[in-house]
């Protein structure tokens, strides 16, 4: 019953993504515009050429028409859709399937979010009506449970804990200063991501992602008409979407170490691949660093690091852009940003752009495999995906 | 039942019902205390000695009252009650059954009759008084749920003498731990402290005229008839719990009567404060567990006229075990700074923080969850046992479907698993404290923490549930739990 998976069968041949950050001169109908349009032109199609679209936004609109009308799109499926911050990878995985199943021949799948406008500090999400009992947590609190639990269970005092978490955001920002597009295009001292604000302790201020405004989208057609198009295609290998139990609330078996969604989207991913040994077999990887303790979280979810050893790996460098395995070589949600429903796909366009040697200052030598991963929600209740893509069939 | 009478000695009315008592008996005081020098220290004003008690800025005489009412419950291996009579000078909604609140987060049965009693001080030992007269005569037990969170406008004297605080009542016919062996009632009207619809603070009238036109002839007159009712000479007296106004209308009576000092009961001035409708009430909880069967017990209190009642100790009383005593609670306590408590009381505005304000809980969904969300009622997995919260439908460890009952988490302890301290998030009382909590016997909840100090949190401690006011919006009062430290 695990999912059989599409490995070959899709290519993406043309991606564009706005820069993100503060946009205050774009609005969403702006930002969406700019990353279709950019990747029209990169894929060297006319819009009319798209035959389905689908648009993947939080909170920055409803409905198909919140894209069709800005691009004045002609009578064509434009389908919205939300799975909290793996909402943009979410809309990739359904065209994707969309190509393969011969329903169409190409598609869009576009993500999009405008967080800057709401007047708040963070993210606001809105809840349904409700008895008043679920816990109001904000993202940061939520994710910083992480740290006191893997602390304790692997024996790093709180001084080491906070290097380790510090590290990953030192790393992110040195990647990103090397990215125009990114929201902080800047390295951060140690000592200054250490000292910085608190926020949810021992979280500083330095260990949350950008609230960021952005738009990425990607073009995908079968693996056989890629040609037609372009000359460097990339390659789905695998998706995989889990949504969990969430179980970790209520069970006290979930130990706030580990995500068992990542774990379970990622050895589905694997299977669909044929990875075996992810830790050598992958070339490069983007990953949901919301907040620095998932990162770390997540080294080990995805095999990249034996259980309780991502913080050596960390400190060691093994993740840096010149380490065995670079992670988030494009500064990841703490340097590049984040614009929820987008995030998904720009994770996506630097695999774009490393696979086709067009990243610049932070090209890596000639990856081959790359994975992407997102997920929505909190530690013990989330979704998450990973994709597996590469330059090669094969 | 209140009737009026001239103020000369002799012409007690009796209210000739059998005499109910008090089958069991909780008390609440909050954790946070305010200096009295810390006001002075901010305004500049004569500080009284010691500290008085401040509710929480998540608290009010709801989720007192049913702190202290539960403990009532939790302390009498039979509950029976048929009625519910919550009283306070500070309910939280001015239209609203307030007692329904109560009853609902101390899960009392449906089948009840209830009501709010306010408006005096005295509404305290005076709804005591009608709900003993209602069990003498029809039976079954009479919940009294009594709780206060007294203002007073900064500078004034009421700020630093009034107290917040709770305690709750189970009187019956049976099995009584201490009976009502007579009560008389006064009501007078005068203007000595008033307040209208929409003010915040009372107005007093000047202290004199009510000390010597008042307080005086009440307290002297309301003694007088209910010992001779009782046929019990000052001399008899155990213990005598005078809630006065001021120390001084106190001192006059106790006097008058002749009373060694060692009899009277603390007063909880430098430690509590004076806690409105329930202080009178918090006066007995704290010296009913030393009190020895046979031992006389004389209450009374002032306000709009007076109350008092003599009671009988029972030797039920000698296995009775309060589950928190005022002597834990007077010692289990943090400080609040002056400029939190005004913060916490909305005396001082503060800017707005830059997040959406909390939306008002939904009315039907409140309806469906009435038992979760008010009485902490989980549910447990009868096909694999598994407890777990809130109340699910197919069980997080097996996936039975349905097979779920009822399983009660509020009187259950548990552990820190791991914490969150949330800088982010809006609170009166920032860092907001989030704990993961296992349950002894199983289950885990995640919810917020109170009455804690942030940087003391650690995974591992022990911690208790508390009901609580999360927050209030549209006028609406969202009512939820909460873990604490163990007290």
């Amino acid at each position: 019953m695990a999912s059989k998976g599409i490995k070959d069968r899709v290519a993406i041949i043309g991606m564009g993504c706005t820069k993100f950050g503060e946009r205050w001169d774009k609005g969403a109908d702006d930002l969406l515009c700019d990353a279709a349009y950019e990747a029209y032109a990169s894929a060297g199609v006319q819009p009319d050429d798209v035959d389905a679209y689908w648009l993947g936004t939080m909170g920055s609109g409803v409905s198909g028409l919140t894209l069709s009308e800005p691009l004045k799109i002609d009578y064509k499926p434009v389908t919205r859709v939300e799975n909290m911050c793996a909402t943009g990878s979410e809309s990739l995985r359904q065209a994707c399937y969309a190509v393969a199943s011969g329903a169409y021949d190409i598609a869009m799948a576009i993500g999009v979010e405008k967080l800057k406008d709401s007047g708040f500090s963070g993210l606001v999400m809105t809840n349904p009506p409700n008895d008043g009992t679920p816990a109001s947590m904000t993202p940061p609190a939520l994710f910083s449970l992480l740290a006191p639990a893997y602390f304790k269970k692997y024996g790093l005092d709180a001084e080491k804990g906070k290097e380790v978490i510090s590290r990953i955001a030192w790393k992110n920002h040195r990647n990103g200063a090397k990215n125009t597009k990114a929201q902080f295009q800047k390295e951060v001292s140690m000592e200054a991501i250490r000292n910085s604000p608190k926020i949810a302790d021992p979280l500083g201020i330095m260990d949350c992602s950008g609230v960021s405004d952005g738009a990425a989208a990607a073009i995908v057609v079968r693996a056989e008409d890629a040609h037609k198009y372009c000359k460097h295609p990339i390659y789905i290998k695998a998706l995989s979407f889990v949504a969990g139990p969430a179980a970790g609330p209520l069970s006290p078996e979930y130990d706030f170490t580990s995500f068992p969604e990542v774990v379970a989207s990622a050895r589905d991913a694997y299977a669909q691949a044929g990875i075996t040994n992810p830790r050598e077999q992958i070339s490069m990887a983007e990953v949901h660093d919301c907040f620095t303790p998932t990162e770390l979280v997540l080294m080990e979810d995805l095999g990249f690091s034996p259980r309780g050893h991502a913080w050596q790996d960390v400190m060691e460098g093994f993740f840096d852009l010149d380490g065995h395995l670079p992670v988030n070589p494009d500064g990841g949600l703490k340097s590049f940003g984040h614009p929820i429903g987008a995030s998904g796909l720009r994770m996506m366009y630097e695999m774009w752009l490393q696979m086709r040697g067009e990243a610049g200052p932070r090209q890596l030598d000639h990856p081959k495999v790359g994975l992407t991963h997102n997920l929505g929600g909190q530690p013990g209740r989330c979704v998450s995906f990973v994709s597996v893509v590469g330059s090669q069939v094969g | 039942m209140v009737r009026r009478c001239e103020l000369t000695a002799g012409s007690a009315k009796a209210f000739n019902a059998p005499m109910a008592g008090i089958v069991s008996y909780g008390s609440y005081i909050p954790y946070r205390r305010l200096k009295r020098a810390a006001i002075a220290a901010v305004l500049g004003v004569p500080a009284t000695r010691g500290e008085r008690s401040v509710a929480s800025f998540d608290e009010d005489s709801v989720s007192m009252a049913v702190e202290a009412l539960r403990d009532a419950l939790k302390a009498t291996p039979t509950p029976d009650v048929r009625s519910l009579v919550f009283a306070t000078t500070t309910p939280p909604y001015a239209e609203k059954l307030n007692a329904a609140l109560v009853g609902a987060g101390a899960l009392l049965p449906a089948e009840i009759r209830a009501s709010d009693s306010t408006g005096s001080i005295r509404a305290g030992l005076s709804a005591m008084l009608q709900a003993a007269d209602a069990v003498a005569a029809t039976g079954g037990q009479a919940a009294v749920a009594i709780a206060d969170s007294r203002l007073g406008a900064p500078e004034g004297k009421a700020e630093q003498a009034n107290g917040d605080g709770a305690a709750a009542f189970l009187l019956g016919n049976e099995k009584v731990i201490a009976e009502i062996v007579a009560s008389t009632s006064l009501t007078r009207e005068y203007l000595d402290s008033w307040r209208a619809p929409g003010e915040r603070f009372a107005h007093s009238w000047e202290e004199r005229f009510a000390l010597t036109q008042a307080y005086n002839p009440l307290f002297k007159k309301i003694v007088h008839d209910v010992l001779e009712k009782a046929k019990v000479a000052p001399g008899d007296l155990a213990k005598i719990v005078l809630d006065a106004p001021n120390q001084r209308a106190a001192d006059e009576i106790l006097r008058e009567l002749k009373i060694d000092p060692a009899k009277v009961a603390d007063s909880l001035a430098v430690t509590v404060g004076q806690a409105g409708a329930a202080h009178a009430a918090l006066m007995l909880t704290a010296v009913l567990p030393a009190a020895k069967p046979g031992d006389y017990i004389l209450v009374a209190t002032v306000g709009d006229g007076a109350d008092a009642m003599v009671l009988k100790v029972t030797p039920a009383a000698a296995a009775f075990r309060p589950v928190h005593s005022v002597g834990r609670m007077v010692e289990s306590k943090g400080d609040v700074t002056y400029g939190n408590y005004l913060k916490w009381r909305e005396i001082l505005p503060t800017e707005p923080p830059r997040r959406p304000d909390p939306e008002r809980p939904a009315a039907p969904p409140m309806m469906r969850s009435e038992k979760w969300k008010f009485g902490l009622i989980g549910s447990r997995c009868t096909a694999c046992g598994t407890a777990q919260l809130p109340p699910q439908r197919v069980c997080v460890k097996c996936r039975a479907f349905d097979k779920m009952e009822a399983y009660p988490f509020a009187d259950r302890t548990g552990r820190i698993a791991t914490y969150a301290i949330d800088r982010l998030a809006y609170s009166l009382n920032p860092p907001t404290v989030n704990v993961v909590v296992d349950y002894e016997g199983g289950g885990r909840f995640m919810c917020e923490m109170t009455d804690c100090e942030p940087d003391k949190v650690a995974i591992g401690d022990e911690v208790e549930m508390t009901f609580r006011r999360l927050f209030t919006a549209d006028g609406v009062h969202n009512y939820f739990w909460k873990a604490r430290p163990k007290r």
